[in-house]
C-alpha cells in the first residue's frame, strides 16, 4: 500500500504519468511518433506495392509486345517465271494471274538465291502477287522483291535470342543464325510496319498471324451488346426508379439485378451455351450469341449506373415539370432522362469496357476456335480480341509471345480510349445540382 | 424477302403512318384552338398511337419468321423433294437441311451429301416464296394497323393514354429481364445438374476426394462414370482464391485506402485513384499472361532455391502452374477492390469520430487503428467477402497459371485446379454432350453459383446494415 503511494510520489524522482517534461513521457511520444511514422510508411508502401505492379506488368507487356508491329523481310530475286507459275507467257487477266502458283515460284527463287526453306514464310508469296497484279508487265522479268520472313529470322531480326548462348540453350539454330547473319550483312533483310498483324486474322504461322480478325469480332459482339443491353437497361432503371411501386414483385427484380452484378462471367457463358446454343441451336462461335451473352452480363451494370444517374437528378425538376401539366411519362423522357443522360452513357461505356475485356464466358459458347478469316457478319465464326490473347498464350511456338503482348497492348488502348471517353463525358456533360 | 427488308418496310409504314397522325391531329388543334380540354392528346401522341398500331403487330409477324421460319422453310423443302433423298433419322435428317440452308445461302461452299446441291436451288425457291408471304403480311399488317388507327383519331380520342400504357408495358418488359436471367441461370444449371446427379451421387460429388472426369470418356471401362469427387477442386479453389489471394491483397488494399483517405494530399489522391481504377480496369485475361510469362517462373524459380535450404519442401513438388503464382497475381488483381471497398468504409466513419480521437491526443495511427478501423470493420469485411466471391468465380488467372492436377495440397508451389479451371477445360474442345463428364461441368457451375450468391448476400447486408448505422 505505501509502495504503491511512494511510486506515484514526484518527491521519490519518478514523473507523474501527465509531465509533459519528463523523460519517460518524451520517450514514450517518440515511440509512438515513431509509430506513427512507420503506419505512414506502411500505407505508402503499400500503394507503392500495388502501383508498382501496374508499372511492371505495363512494362512487361510493352517490351515484349512492341516488337508484333515490325516484320522482318527478306530481299529475293523472285523469277516470274510464267511455266513455274502455271500461266500462259502473256497472261493478262487479272483473275487467272491471281490464281498463278506463287508458292511454286518462291520456293523456287528462294533456292536459286541459295537461301534456306527457312527463311521466306508460306505467306511470302502474298507480296509477289500483289506486285503481279498491280503491274502484269513483269511476268517472265526476275524480280528483287521483300517477302516477309519466317518466325525464327523474324525474331532474330529484331535481337530476341542471346546469341552468345549455347545452341541448346535457344529455339534457334546455329544454321539459322548464320544465315540471319549472313543476310544482314548482305543488307538483304529489314524491318518494316507488320501488315499482317495489323489487317490479318489467325495463322498457325506466328509471322503471318494477326488481330485484324479478332478486334472485328470484338466490335461485332459489343455491337449486338449495346444494342439489347443499352436500351433494355436503361428503360428497366427508369421503370424501376421511376414507376415502380414498392411491393414484393420491384423487391425480387432488384435483388435479381443486385446479384447477377455479381455472378461470376463464366456462369452466363454456362447460360449462353446450355440456352442459346444447346436450346435454340444458335451457331457456335458466332458474334451474334457472344453479344447475347454479354448484353446480360452487362445489363446489371448499366441499369445500376443509370439508377444512379436518374436518381441524381433533383426532384424539383419533376415537381417543375409535373406543375405545368406535363403526364409521368413526359417528365421522365422529356426532362428528366435528358438530364441523366450523360451518367447514364457513362455507364454505359463503363459496362462496355468490361464486355470488351471478357474472355471467359465466350470460352463457354465456342468463340475458342482456330478462325483464319476475318468475319464478315453477326452469324460468322469470330473470335474476340480478349480470346485471341488466351488462344496465342496457349501456342509454345516463340512467335507467339510478342503476339499475344501485342493483342494485350492493342486491347489495353481499346480499354484506354473507352475508360477516356466516360471520364470525358463525366467531367464535361455532367451536371452538378 | 430477308428480315431487314421486312423491317425496313414495316418501319417505313409506321414513319408514313407517324406523319399523317401527326397532320390529322395538327388540324384538330388548328381547327378548335389550345384550350384545355377540346383537344385531348398533343399532336405527337396520336402520330405515336398510329406508328405503334402498324409496327407493333407487324413485328410480332416478323419475329414468329424468323423464330419459326426455318423449320417452314425445312417442312417444305422435304416435301418437295423426290422421296428418299432426305436421309433418315432425325439427327440426319437435320444435319441434312442446315446442310441445304448453308449452301443455298453461300455460307458453306458444299454440303457432305450430294443432293445438297440440287435441293439447295429447291429451298432458295420455297425461302423466296415463304419470306415474301411473310413480308407482304407484315406489310398488309402495318397497313391496315395504321389504317384502323387513322380512323379512330378525333380531337377527344385518349391517344397519349393509349401511348403512354405502351411505353409503360416496354418498360415493366424490359425490368423483367434481369429475373429472367436470373431464372435463366438458375433453371438450366439445375436441369444439367440434376442430370448429372442421376448418373452420379450427389454425395461422391460433394465428398469424393478423387477428380478425374478423363475416364468417363471411355464407356467399356470398368468404373465409366469417372472419378468425380469435387473436393480438390474446392480445396484449390479456397487455396487459391480465398487464401493466398487474401493475403496479398487484404494488406495491401486494406493500407492503401488507409494511406490514401487519411494521409495522401488531396492532390496525390487525385492522380492515385484513378491508377488503381486502371489496374482494376486490366482485363483478367492480361493478368493471366503476367501470371503465367512473368510470375510462375519467379516463383518455380523460388521454390527451387527454398527445396535446396528446407528437406521439408520436395523439389519434385515445385512446379510451374504453382498454386502461388496464380494466387498471387490474383491478390493484385484484387488489391484495388478491397482499397474501394475500404476507401467507402472509411470514409462513411463520421466525422466527429476521428476529430475525438484526435482531440484527446492520440496520433494518426492510433486513431486510425483503435477507431476508424473498428468502426469501419463491418463494412471492410463485408468488401473483403465480396473480393473472396470475386476471387473464387474468377477464371482466366487461374485456366492460365493454375494446373489441371486435382492436387490436395497445402504446399502452395505445387499445382492445384479449381472450379473454374476444370469448368473452362470440360466445356471447350471436343464435347460428347449427356455425358457425364460434360454435365458434370453444370454441377460445377451451380456449386459456384450458389457459394458466391449466398457470399454476395451476406456481404451486401452487412455493408448495408453498417451504413445504416451510421446514418
Amino acid at each position: 500500500m505505501s509502495e504503491a503511494l511512494t511510486a506515484a510520489a514526484p518527491a521519490h524522482g519518478r514523473a507523474a504519468p501527465t509531465e509533459w517534461g519528463s523523460r519517460e513521457m518524451q520517450g514514450r511520444l517518440r515511440r509512438r511518433y515513431a509509430a506513427e511514422q512507420r503506419f505512414r510508411l506502411m500505407g505508402i508502401g503499400a500503394f507503392l506495392v500495388a502501383a508498382g505492379f501496374l508499372v511492371i506488368l505495363l512494362v512487361t507487356i510493352v517490351s515484349a509486345g512492341w516488337n508484333s508491329f515490325r516484320s522482318a523481310e527478306v530481299q529475293v530475286p523472285v523469277v516470274l517465271d510464267p511455266v513455274t507459275l502455271g500461266v500462259a507467257p502473256d497472261e493478262r487477266d487479272p483473275e487467272r494471274l491471281a490464281r498463278a502458283d506463287f508458292q511454286a515460284a518462291v520456293a523456287e527463287s528462294a533456292a536459286r538465291a541459295g537461301l534456306p526453306p527457312f527463311v521466306v514464310s508460306d505467306g511470302g508469296w502474298l507480296a509477289v502477287r500483289e506486285r503481279l497484279a498491280s503491274d502484269p508487265s513483269l511476268l517472265g522479268q526476275t524480280v528483287p522483291m521483300w517477302l516477309t520472313a519466317q518466325s525464327h529470322i523474324d525474331l532474330l531480326a529484331k535481337g530476341a535470342f542471346d546469341l552468345e548462348s549455347d545452341e541448346s540453350e535457344r529455339a534457334v539454330s546455329d544454321l539459322e543464325v548464320e544465315t540471319f547473319r549472313a543476310l544482314k550483312a548482305e543488307g538483304k533483310l529489314r524491318l518494316v510496319l507488320n501488315r499482317h498483324f495489323l489487317f490479318g486474322a489467325d495463322s498457325v504461322d506466328p509471322e503471318l498471324a494477326g488481330i485484324w480478325g479478332a478486334l472485328k469480332g470484338s466490335f461485332l459482339v459489343l455491337v449486338v451488346t449495346l444494342a439489347l443491353s443499352f436500351p433494355v437497361g436503361v428503360f428497366a432503371a427508369i421503370y424501376l426508379e421511376e414507376f415502380a411501386p414498392r411491393n414484393r414483385w420491384t423487391d425480387m427484380v432488384e435483388v435479381s439485378i443486385n446479384n447477377l452484378a455479381a455472378v461470376p462471367s463464366i456462369i452466363f457463358g454456362l447460360l449462353g451455351l446450355a440456352v442459346f446454343l444447346n436450346t435454340f441451336n444458335m451457331p457456335r462461335s458466332a458474334p451474334v450469341v457472344g453479344g447475347l451473352t454479354l448484353a446480360l452480363m452487362t445489363l446489371p451494370v448499366i441499369v445500376v449506373s443509370a439508377r444512379a444517374a436518374l436518381k441524381a437528378v433533383p426532384p424539383s425538376i419533376r415537381d417543375a415539370a409535373l406543375g405545368v401539366g406535363a403526364s409521368p411519362v413526359q417528365v421522365v423522357f422529356h426532362h428528366v432522362l435528358p438530364l441523366a443522360f450523360p451518367g447514364v452513357l457513362t455507364g454505359t461505356i463503363i459496362g462496355l469496357a468490361r464486355a470488351l475485356g471478357e474472355t471467359a464466358p465466350l470460352l463457354m459458347i465456342g468463340m475458342r476456335a482456330f478462325i483464319t478469316s476475318v468475319p464478315q457478319g453477326f452469324t460468322d465464326p469470330a473470335t474476340v480480341l480478349p480470346v485471341q490473347v488466351f488462344i496465342w498464350s496457349d501456342n509454345v511456338q516463340r512467335g507467339f509471345v510478342e503476339k499475344t503482348s501485342g493483342a494485350i497492348i492493342v486491347l489495353l488502348l481499346f480499354l484506354l480510349l473507352m475508360n477516356s471517353v466516360a471520364i470525358f463525358l463525366r467531367n464535361r456533360l455532367e451536371v452538378r445540382w | 424477302m430477308p428480315g431487314w427488308l421486312m423491317l425496313a418496310m414495316v418501319l417505313v409504314v409506321a414513319g408514313a403512318g407517324f406523319w399523317l397522325g401527326q397532320r390529322r391531329a395538327a388540324g384538330f388543334v388548328a381547327e378548335l384552338g389550345t384550350r384545355v380540354g377540346v383537344v385531348h392528346s398533343r399532336p405527337n401522341h396520336h402520330g405515336w398511337f398510329v406508328a405503334a398500331a402498324a409496327f407493333v403487330p407487324a413485328l410480332v409477324v416478323i419475329i414468329v419468321w424468323a423464330m419459326v421460319g426455318d423449320r417452314v422453310v425445312g417442312a417444305a423443302v422435304e416435301a418437295e423433294l423426290p422421296p428418299g433423298t432426305v436421309p433418315e433419322g432425325s439427327l440426319e435428317r437435320v444435319a441434312f437441311l442446315a446442310d441445304v440452308k448453308g449452301v443455298a445461302r453461300g455460307t458453306f461452299a458444299a454440303g457432305f451429301n450430294p443432293a445438297t446441291e440440287a435441293a439447295a436451288a429447291i429451298w432458295r425457291a420455297v425461302e423466296g416464296r415463304y419470306s415474301l408471304l411473310a413480308g407482304v403480311a407484315a406489310v398488309a399488317l402495318a397497313l391496315m394497323g395504321a389504317l384502323w388507327a387513322l380512323t379512330r383519331l378525333a380531337p377527344d380520342f385518349r391517344a397519349r393514354t393509349r401511348v403512354e400504357g405502351l411505353v409503360m408495358a416496354v418498360l415493366i418488359l424490359a425490368s423483367t429481364v434481369a429475373i429472367l436471367t436470373t431464372l435463366g441461370i438458375v433453371i438450366s444449371l439445375v436441369f444439367e445438374s440434376f442430370r448429372f446427379f442421376q448418373l452420379v451421387p450427389v454425395t461422391e460429388f460433394l465428398f469424393g476426394t478423387q477428380w478425374s472426369p478423363q475416364i468417363a470418356m471411355r464407356a467399356d471401362q470398368i468404373g465409366q462414370s469417372g472419378a468425380f469427387g469435387a473436393v480438390p477442386l474446392f480445396w484449390g479453389t479456397i487455396f487459391i482464391g480465398a487464401i493466398i489471394a487474401m493475403i496479398v491483397a487484404v494488406p495491401l488494399g486494406l493500407m492503401t485506402a488507409i494511406y490514401l483517405t487519411q494521409y495522401a494530399a488531396p492532390g496525390f489522391r487525385a492522380v492515385a485513384k484513378p491508377m488503381l481504377e486502371v489496374l482494376a480496369g486490366v482485363p483478367t485475361v492480361v493478368y493471366g499472361f503476367f501470371a503465367a510469362l512473368t510470375v510462375a517462373p519467379l516463383v518455380r524459380d523460388l521454390g527451387l532455391w527454398l527445396a535446396s535450404w528446407f528437406p521439408l519442401l520436395d523439389p519434385d513438388t515445385v512446379t510451374a502452374q504453382s498454386a502461388l503464382a496464380a494466387g498471387l497475381v490474383m491478390g493484385i488483381m484484387i488489391i484495388p477492390f478491397i482499397s474501394s471497398m475500404a476507401d467507402d468504409a472509411l470514409t462513411a466513419v463520421p466525422r466527429a469520430m476521428r476529430d475525438g480521437s484526435l482531440a484527446m491526443g492520440a496520433t494518426t495511427s492510433e486513431t486510425i487503428a483503435r477507431v476508424l478501423v473498428p468502426a469501419a470493420l463491418p463494412g471492410i469485411v463485408g468488401g473483403v467477402l465480396l473480393a473472396v466471391s470475386r476471387a473464387i468465380g474468377e477464371t482466366m488467372i487461374v485456366v492460365m497459371a493454375a494446373g489441371l492436377a486435382a492436387n490436395l495440397t497445402l504446399n502452395p508451389f505445387d499445382s492445384v485446379t479449381t472450379v473454374t479451371v476444370q469448368i473452362v477445360k470440360l466445356l471447350t474442345g471436343d464435347q460428347e454432350f449427356d455425358s457425364p463428364k460434360t454435365l458434370s461441368a453444370f454441377a460445377l457451375g451451380l456449386a459456384l453459383f450458389l457459394v458466391t450468391l449466398m457470399l454476395n448476400i451476406y456481404a451486401l447486408s452487412v455493408v448495408k446494415r453498417y451504413r445504416e448505422a451510421y446514418e
